[in-house]
């Protein structure tokens, strides 16, 4: 198990490198010259350019850069933004937003996706399920800002249950119509996925046994099917969280969440390479941990896993 | 309650299953009696109602099943009308289930102790934590697992097959119900651990005086366990009667055909029809297409020459696969130590040995799947590990084989008819015109009639889609089949079909075949030289007479004995 878990932290010292170089080589590739784009519609002096492009290394070939800003990251250094700020006190300020919003977005989605996928999966061909596959298309078919801006227009205008966007020092009830939103697309798969699964552990033999041993549906239900059918969908929360992220940076947008995915949305607009560059790269390290930590989860769901290779 | 009242009477029982046509009859007006402490077996094909005729009785039918008439009456109480509840306090208190697998019978996640007590706090035998581990001591210690406290603690899929039967029998008896069901409770298991676990089941139900619904497919093992058998077919009861008596005068033409079609049973069979000089077992039923007797197969495998030269040559084979462990190193595991066997041309070796024993390891060497650790295979005088590429591929295209699993082997995407002309595509034999006239005539061969060429393998049915496997292996005209245990999944009346079909394949095509399988009773019917492996070696090798006349080691021995109504004889 420990040997399991070095050998996969290992692993995610190439994907750091691949990551990292793949951005920022993104960055380096997109048009214009963020040093023009810092003064907006003014025109600086030649000078002050130059001193700005030589402050920045923005003369330099591009694997030099690359390598100068590799050495400062691994010093803990995330690098400043062209405005000046600090990227590691940006993170700090945003960071715990953001993790509230996803955790926020991940109970509800699992919470109301395994409930809903249950009852869909026992009464598969009934009138509920028809019904919760039916919504699930739906959210599925729609693109997330779509969906943010509509919730926003009928939750937080006509209705008035939540304020429409989020507000000073984002408080836990301004959070709750992003997060719906922002589980919404994970929760139909959820859902889906759920609902699979359950009727696939339904059919085996030992849901037959439990209830031949003379267990009740009561127990039956919890503890032999849904149990069971929880490892795909736990598995599968890994893959979701790439859709989070990238949920996270378009909702945050829509609501003003003054979280990551703001801080990333406003970063990418200015071409503000250091500040894109190491908030992804933050990111993609969060999500080689959360993988691995669902592939250990795995194991502890199913006891038949055992890690070698 | 006297004796003679029935504790369970299935009276005029009615199940059917909803499909998009309407109900669909799965069990046609069925009535038997269990008296208490009696064991009856329920014997019939895959398909012919046995398993859900017992399902309804406890009233657990599979997603669309319905009871649509008839009662269940245990104890005077009518189970159909029951509510759930009701149900489900009659479930393993009163009537408790073996089932079928036991791989998949134990839900994969939960400790062993946790499924086991579970059970005892269902069933209200003990309430306390403590009680409730003690109790579940004692029911791995009759189950016959001797270090329980430790079993406890393990998962299902560290217990081997018929150490997970125990428990599911120890389950099953947990709270000394008076009716048992085991549905078909050894069929996944092998002989040898089949024979212990209902030797087993035998003794504590016979302790308990616990009433017993033996399901199986075996006549010739439920005519050992039961006093009474109840034969189905399509549904209904043909016939039903004491065993003994079912076995050695059938009456009705479906129970004849089951007898003489009984692997376990032909080693008499043969014998008796020698006696009366008149074959016994072609008898027709219903229109449907007769079976041969497996009196014919027997003569042709006899008639197979077996002073050829050796086809096939094993010179002391060995394979050793690395085991991998939790860590960074791994454990060397030998899997075929040392064998050595020949196979004359046009003759039958048949593999016996338990599963894990590298019979199916020594079939993978010989089709070069695996490679082979140390010595050499010799086909047809040429050493086949040498060679390259080419070379193997026309190796191939002479050497075909047919896998245990139909269901496994055949492309689901493929219609038959593409199937069986692939191999001919890969190898570029003939044009379209031939290869297309080729497909026609092994599915001739096979008895499989043109119309399933744009079928697909979910369309057929069993023994149908093992046809269609044997087909595609005689496509190329092979000299050599490997056929892994090619009729182990089979219904008995089906496998009679197929061996029939193997034998005459060979004395008509001069075959060669390596017949891998676990039973012995088949292979008295098909093969003429037998060499049985026990841990990836080979402990006997001789002519099946010797080894059913004679056989030397113990572990042979124990092979024969376990296979099912050995003792039992027959009446001419």
């Amino acid at each position: 198990m420990l040997w399991y878990i070095v050998r996969r932290l290992l692993q995610g010292i190439p994907v750091f490198f691949g990551s990292t170089f793949i951005i920022f080589s993104m960055v380096f590739l997109t048009p214009g010259n963020p040093v023009l784009r810092m003064f907006g519609d003014r025109t600086p002096a030649p000078e002050q350019v130059a001193a700005l492009e030589e402050k920045f290394h923005l003369n330099e070939p591009f694997l030099t850069r690359y390598f100068l800003y590799l050495g400062d990251i691994l010093q803990g250094n995330l690098g400043t933004t062209y405005a000046g700020q600090s990227v590691n006190e940006i993170l700090a300020r945003t960071f715990p937003t953001t993790l509230r919003l996803a955790l926020l977005a991940v109970i509800i989605q699992l919470v109301i996706g395994v409930l809903v996928g249950l009852i869909s999966g026992l009464r598969k061909g009934g009138i509920f399920d028809n019904v919760s596959l039916l919504v699930t298309l739906l959210i599925i078919s729609m693109p997330v800002f779509v969906l943010a801006f509509v919730a926003q227009w009928i939750f937080g205008i006509q209705l008035g249950w939540f304020r429409p966007t989020v507000g000073a020092g984002a408080p836990w009830s301004d959070l709750i119509l992003p997060a719906i939103v922002l589980a919404g697309l994970n929760m139909a798969y959820v859902v889906r996925l759920t609902r699979a699964s359950v009727i696939e552990t339904s059919q085996n033999d030992f849901v037959r046994m439990a209830y031949g041993k003379g267990l009740s549906r009561g127990r039956v239900i919890p503890v032999h099917i849904l149990r069971n059918s929880m490892i795909p969908v736990t598995t599968n929360l890994a893959a979701d969280f790439g859709i989070l992220i990238v949920g996270a940076t378009v909702t945050e947008g829509i609501f003003n969440v003054p979280g990551v995915g703001n801080e990333l949305f406003k970063a990418i607009n200015r071409g503000d390479t250091p500040e894109i560059v190491s908030i992804v790269t933050i990111l993609v390290i969060v999500y080689v941990l959360v993988n691995i930590a669902i592939d250990v989860l795995y194991g502890v769901l199913d006891p038949r896993i055992r890690y070698v290779k | 309650m006297s004796a003679l009242e029935p504790l369970l009477s299935v009276e005029d029982l009615q199940v059917a299953f909803k499909t998009q046509d309407g109900f669909v009859p799965a069990v046609r007006g069925v009535s038997f009696d269990v008296y208490p402490g009696e064991t009856i077996a329920i014997v019939g094909e895959s398909g012919s109602g046995k398993s859900t005729t017992a399902h309804a009785i406890i009233n657990l039918l599979p997603g669309s099943g319905r009871i649509t008439g008839g009662k269940v009456l245990f104890e005077g109480r009518d189970l159909s009308q029951l509510k759930r509840g009701e149900m489900e306090a009659v479930r393993g208190k009163e009537i408790g289930l073996v089932p079928q697998d036991p791989m998949n019978s134990l839900n994969p996640v939960h400790r062993i102790g946790f499924q086991v007590e579970e059970t005892i706090r269902a069933n209200g035998l003990a309430t306390s934590k403590r009680d409730v581990r003690k109790r579940a001591v004692e029911v791995l210690k009759e189950a016959g697992l001797a270090d329980a406290d430790q079993r406890l603690r393990q998962f299902p899929h560290e217990f081997s097959g018929g150490m997970r039967q125990r428990v599911l029998i120890g389950i099953g008896l947990s709270s000394h119900p008076k009716l048992v069901i085991a549905d078909e409770p050894t069929s996944a298991l092998d002989v040898t651990v089949q024979k212990k676990i209902l030797d087993h089941l035998e003794h504590l139900t016979a302790e308990r005086g616990t009433a017993v619904i033996f399901i199986t497919h075996d006549l010739g093992l439920a005519a050992e366990r039961a006093e009474n058998l109840v034969v189905m077919h399509r549904g209904k009861i043909v016939e039903s009667g004491p065993a003994r008596e079912i076995l050695q005068n059938p009456r009705h033409p479906y129970t004849k055909r089951l007898v003489s079609a009984a692997p376990s049973l032909a080693s008499q069979r043969i014998q008796a029809a020698a006696a009366t000089g008149a074959p016994i077992g072609s008898v027709e039923v219903e229109g449907e297409e007769p079976t041969l007797s497996l009196l014919t197969v027997a003569e042709r495998a006899a008639e197979a020459s077996v002073d050829a030269p050796p086809v096939i040559e094993f010179r002391d084979v060995t394979k050793v696969f690395k085991i991998r462990t939790g860590g960074p190193r791994s454990i060397p595991f030998t899997a075929v130590d040392k064998v050595s066997f020949q196979v004359p041309k046009g003759s039958t070796m048949a593999l016996v040995g338990e599963s894990g024993s590298g019979k199916s390891t020594a079939a993978k060497l010989l089709l070069r799947l695996e490679d082979i650790t140390s010595g050499t295979i010799h086909v047809d005088g040429k050493d086949i590990t040498e060679l390259g590429k080419q070379e193997l591929l026309a190796l191939r295209r002479k050497m075909q084989p047919v896998f245990q699993d139909p269901y496994g082997s055949l492309d689901p995407l493929h219609n038959i008819g593409n199937t069986i002309a692939e191999p001919l595509n890969v190898h570029r034999v003939g044009d379209a015109k031939t290869r297309k006239a080729r497909v026609l005539e092994v599915l001739d061969q096979v008895a499989l009639p043109q119309t399933v060429l744009a079928r697909y393998p979910n369309e057929l049915s069993g023994g149908q889609r093992q046809r269609v496997a044997i087909a595609r292996a005689l496509a190329l005209k092979p000299e050599i089949v490997v056929l892994d245990e090619a009729v182990s999944a089979l219904d008995v009346l089906v496998q009679a079909q197929v061996l029939n079909l193997l034998a005459e394949l060979q004395s008509e095509l001069g075959l060669t075949y390596l017949f891998i399988t676990h039973d012995l009773a088949v292979v008295r019917v098909i093969a003429d030289h037998v060499s049985v492996m026990q841990q990836g070696k080979i402990v006997e090798q001789a002519t099946v007479g010797e080894v059913f006349d004679n056989p030397k080691t113990a572990y042979t021995r124990e092979l024969l004995a376990a296979i099912p109504g050995v003792d039992i004889p027959l009446g001419a």
